[in-house]
């Protein structure tokens, strides 16, 4: 029995049987999308453990061969994102089934929700192109819905804007898909990058990874493309937000682009030029215009765009230790800004307000929420013993093991400015007085909306353990192997 | 049927020739689908012809008389559990061949019932707009 | 056979060209319309024969100069996708009318920073 093709099948068909029921029975949506979510990580890590002994499983759709059928395929880099995209979803269902109860329709939400998952696990195991492609729309087409689920002007001011850029970034690559069919006639992407190996790079594929660079670097907003993830991330409900800032960025951004850079025309030291300039741009933009923020999901939303310059930076100087430095990064990205993201709708749920200046002393009146956006913020500024210290070091590290001091100097500055604007926006909020003039709206969260967040925590605590032998250092390695392949020698 | 006579929507000729066509329109989107593999066809040409036709109905008797024959509920029923058909009859025959005959008739249903719900739900949109000015 | 490869990126710049200069929500979205339609051409284009004919498989006919069938299937699901993001950014418009009464992409502003 093949499981790979369950990928796409479980959270299509929980999106499709959501609408028969959920309107009668209140309840079935979160059931159902629960369920689906449990199972698909259930089946992601069990794919991880295949993946230990057998570095690449397939599956051919109808028993056609790979160059002309069509082709799922799952190695060491797709797994290692499956089972991150599939246990935040798994968290972030969990979490939706109290915080979506201020919503009518429930129902829809729960149904674009899984096809959005739908889309994500289709983008991480297709094997050719242009269904990656399709798989990607579904899942931006899903998310640009989900962002104006409120009905709220901001929402829809932010989602018409994330529709529009989104497609002329989905235009731009579908230029590229077409040129690069044209040139080598073929779609499956281990043909593809066979065909370019023999035929030589031309002035075609400088043409079509410039186009790649602007349709995928959009969607993983990188800072000359960056203007809809702020409005987008902060108008968005809270756990689609975690959503979108945790795995939707680097699934269809990170994975895409370096699935096409590293895997199909290898990489060159113009494309690793072009992706640093990027990375540094977007790290320092974002990190200063953070500061400027006071609402709190905008915040994190810049905070995003400047921790995705740090994964592009791993990803662009690309030697073994700093793939291994952006992967890691991308790890504890996920799961330290979702736990944010989440926290933010707790805080903002129970203080009343989303304005850094207006609360205080959040840590005295919920230790739960207090605590777990303390851990949080600690691991994605890089304070020693979280995940997010390492992960930043090694790639600092990788910067001076590749003869480049200046981009270390400028990923240290970078980190310290993410510690500044972190404790400028925690330390207030989380100590200080308990206040009183917001108790009329607050209400306590819900155990369903505090599981989440403790789970996280730990996970940001432990997420260390990646990095040690007998641990999950194969796991971490398997992701490796497959960028490294296709690294500068 | 006295919806005819009725004063909402066109006039009394193209009722009529509605009230004649409409069963036609729906056989051919139906043979369309059927014939997708030996002559040009398939089933989303099949769907977008069906669609076509409760969009006639709409435009000829107004907005009540086509939603009373195709309610709010059953769009969305049939899309569900046509898209559910659909990927059951892929995932069973996902290791041979495809080669079956409730797929045009699925995605026929998909094609029709969602395109017309998507008219039906931009025509709402449009229609809560003049209410509330 | 050039001219027309030039004639589709001439259309696309113009969807481009509406998208960016446009402030009227309807006029952006049909310069999103005219970009799809402008690649969708361009995908078809790729798989023209010069002479060939149409793909399809008959017993009485030789498999000898067609013209490339798969980018006729692709553009058949690009379509599709086109048609739902047209349509949910039609009744995102529809909705933004009704909260802010107004059409101009200047005057939607209530997003800053």
């Amino acid at each position: 029995m093949n499981l790979i093709p369950f990928l796409i099948v479980i959270p299509l068909a929980a999106a499709f049987f959501i609408p028969l029921v959920g309107k009668r029975i209140k309840i079935s949506g979160d059931i159902i999308s629960i369920a689906a979510t449990i199972s698909l990580s259930g089946i992601s890590i069990f794919l991880a453990s295949l993946i230990a002994t057998q570095k690449v499983l397939m599956f051919e759709v109808g028993k056609w061969a790979a160059p002309m059928g069509i082709s799922m395929v799952v190695d060491g880099f797709s797994v290692f994102m499956l089972v991150i995209v599939n246990s935040i979803a798994f968290l972030v269902a969990l979490y939706s089934t109290g915080y979506i109860k201020k919503y009518t329709d429930t129902w829809k939400f729960y149904t674009l929700f899984m096809l959005m998952v739908g889309g994500m696990n289709g983008v991480l195991i297709a094997g050719d192109l242009f269904n990656m492609y399709v798989a990607l729309e579904i899942a931006a087409i899903a998310g640009y819905a989900l962002v104006a689920f409120g009905i709220d002007a901001e929402g829809l001011e932010a989602s018409f804007k994330y529709a529009v850029m989104g497609a002329v970034g989905s235009s731009f690559m579908l230029m590229g898909i077409a040129l690069l069919y044209s040139y080598t006639s073929t779609l499956n992407m281990a043909d593809m990058a066979n065909v370019i190996a023999n035929k030589g790079a031309s002035k075609i594929i400088l043409f079509v990874s410039a186009l790649f660079i602007m349709g995928f670097g959009l969607k993983a907003a990188l800072v000359p493309f960056h203007a809809w993830l702020p409005d987008a991330h902060s108008s968005a409900p809270t756990p689609i937000s975690a959503m979108l800032s945790g795995v939707l960025i680097k699934v269809l951004g990170i994975y895409a682009l370096s699935r096409i850079f590293f895997n199909i025309f290898g990489m060159t030291p113009k494309i690793s030029m072009i992706l640093i300039g990027l990375a540094v741009i977007s790290m320092v933009v974002a990190g200063i215009l953070a500061f400027g923020q006071y609402d709190i999901k905008r915040l994190l939303a810049y905070s995003s765009i400047s921790q995705i310059g740090y994964i592009a930076l791993g990803l662009g100087i690309a030697t073994p230790l700093s793939i291994m430095g952006a992967l890691f990064h991308l790890f504890n990205h996920s799961i330290s800004k979702s736990l944010l993201f989440l926290n933010a709708g707790a805080i903002e749920s129970s203080m009343g307000t989303r304005d850094l200046r207006k609360m205080t002393g959040v840590l005295a009146r919920s230790p739960v929420i207090g605590y777990t956006n303390l851990i949080g913020a600690m691991s994605i500024s890089g304070i020693p013993p979280l995940g997010g210290f390492w992960s930043k070091i090694i790639i600092i590290f990788a910067c001076i093991q590749a003869d480049r001091p200046v981009l270390a100097f400028i990923a240290i500055a970078v980190s310290i400015l993410t510690l500044g604007y972190y404790f400028k926006a925690v330390t207030p909020v989380l100590f200080g007085s308990k206040g009183t003039h917001l108790d009329n709206k607050s209400k306590p969260i819900t155990v369903t909306m505090a599981v989440p967040m403790v789970i996280l925590a730990i996970l940001s605590v432990v997420s260390v353990l990646l990095l040690l032998p007998n641990t999950g250092r194969s796991f971490l390695d398997g992701a490796i192997a497959v960028l490294v392949k296709g690294a500068i020698r | 049927m006295d919806t005819v006579k009725d004063s909402k929507g066109m006039t009394l000729i193209v009722k009529t020739v509605t009230r004649i066509t409409i069963g036609f329109i729906l056989l051919y989107g139906i043979y369309i689908s059927l014939n997708g593999d030996s002559a040009p066809g398939g089933g989303f040409a099949g769907g977008v012809i069906i669609a076509l036709s409760l969009v006639h109905v709409m435009l000829a008797f107004g907005k009540e008389v086509a939603l009373k024959r195709l309610h709010s509920y059953a769009m969305r029923f049939s899309i569900s559990i046509a898209s559910l058909v659909f990927l059951y009859v892929v995932m069973i025959r996902w290791h041979g061949s495809y080669s079956h005959i409730v797929i045009p008739l699925a995605e026929m249903v998909i094609v029709g019932a969602g395109l017309f719900a998507i008219f039906v739900a931009l025509v709402l949109l449009s229609k809560s707009d003049k209410d509330s000015e | 056979m050039i001219t027309v490869y030039i004639l589709c990126l001439v259309l696309f710049s113009v969807g481009l060209y509406c998208i960016l200069r446009k402030r009227n929500l309807i006029k952006i979205i049909i310069g999103i319309g005219i970009m799809e339609y402008a690649v969708n051409l361009f995908f078809i284009l790729s798989g023209y024969r010069t002479e060939g004919r149409s793909p399809i498989f008959a017993s009485d006919q030789a498999i000898k100069n067609m013209v490339d069938p798969l980018p006729q299937a692709i553009v058949s699901t690009l379509i599709v996708i086109g048609l739902s993001l047209t349509l949910l950014i039609i009744s995102i418009a529809i909705r933004i009318y009704e909260k802010y009464g107004t059409f101009d992409i200047t005057r939607i502003n209530k997003l800053k920073g």
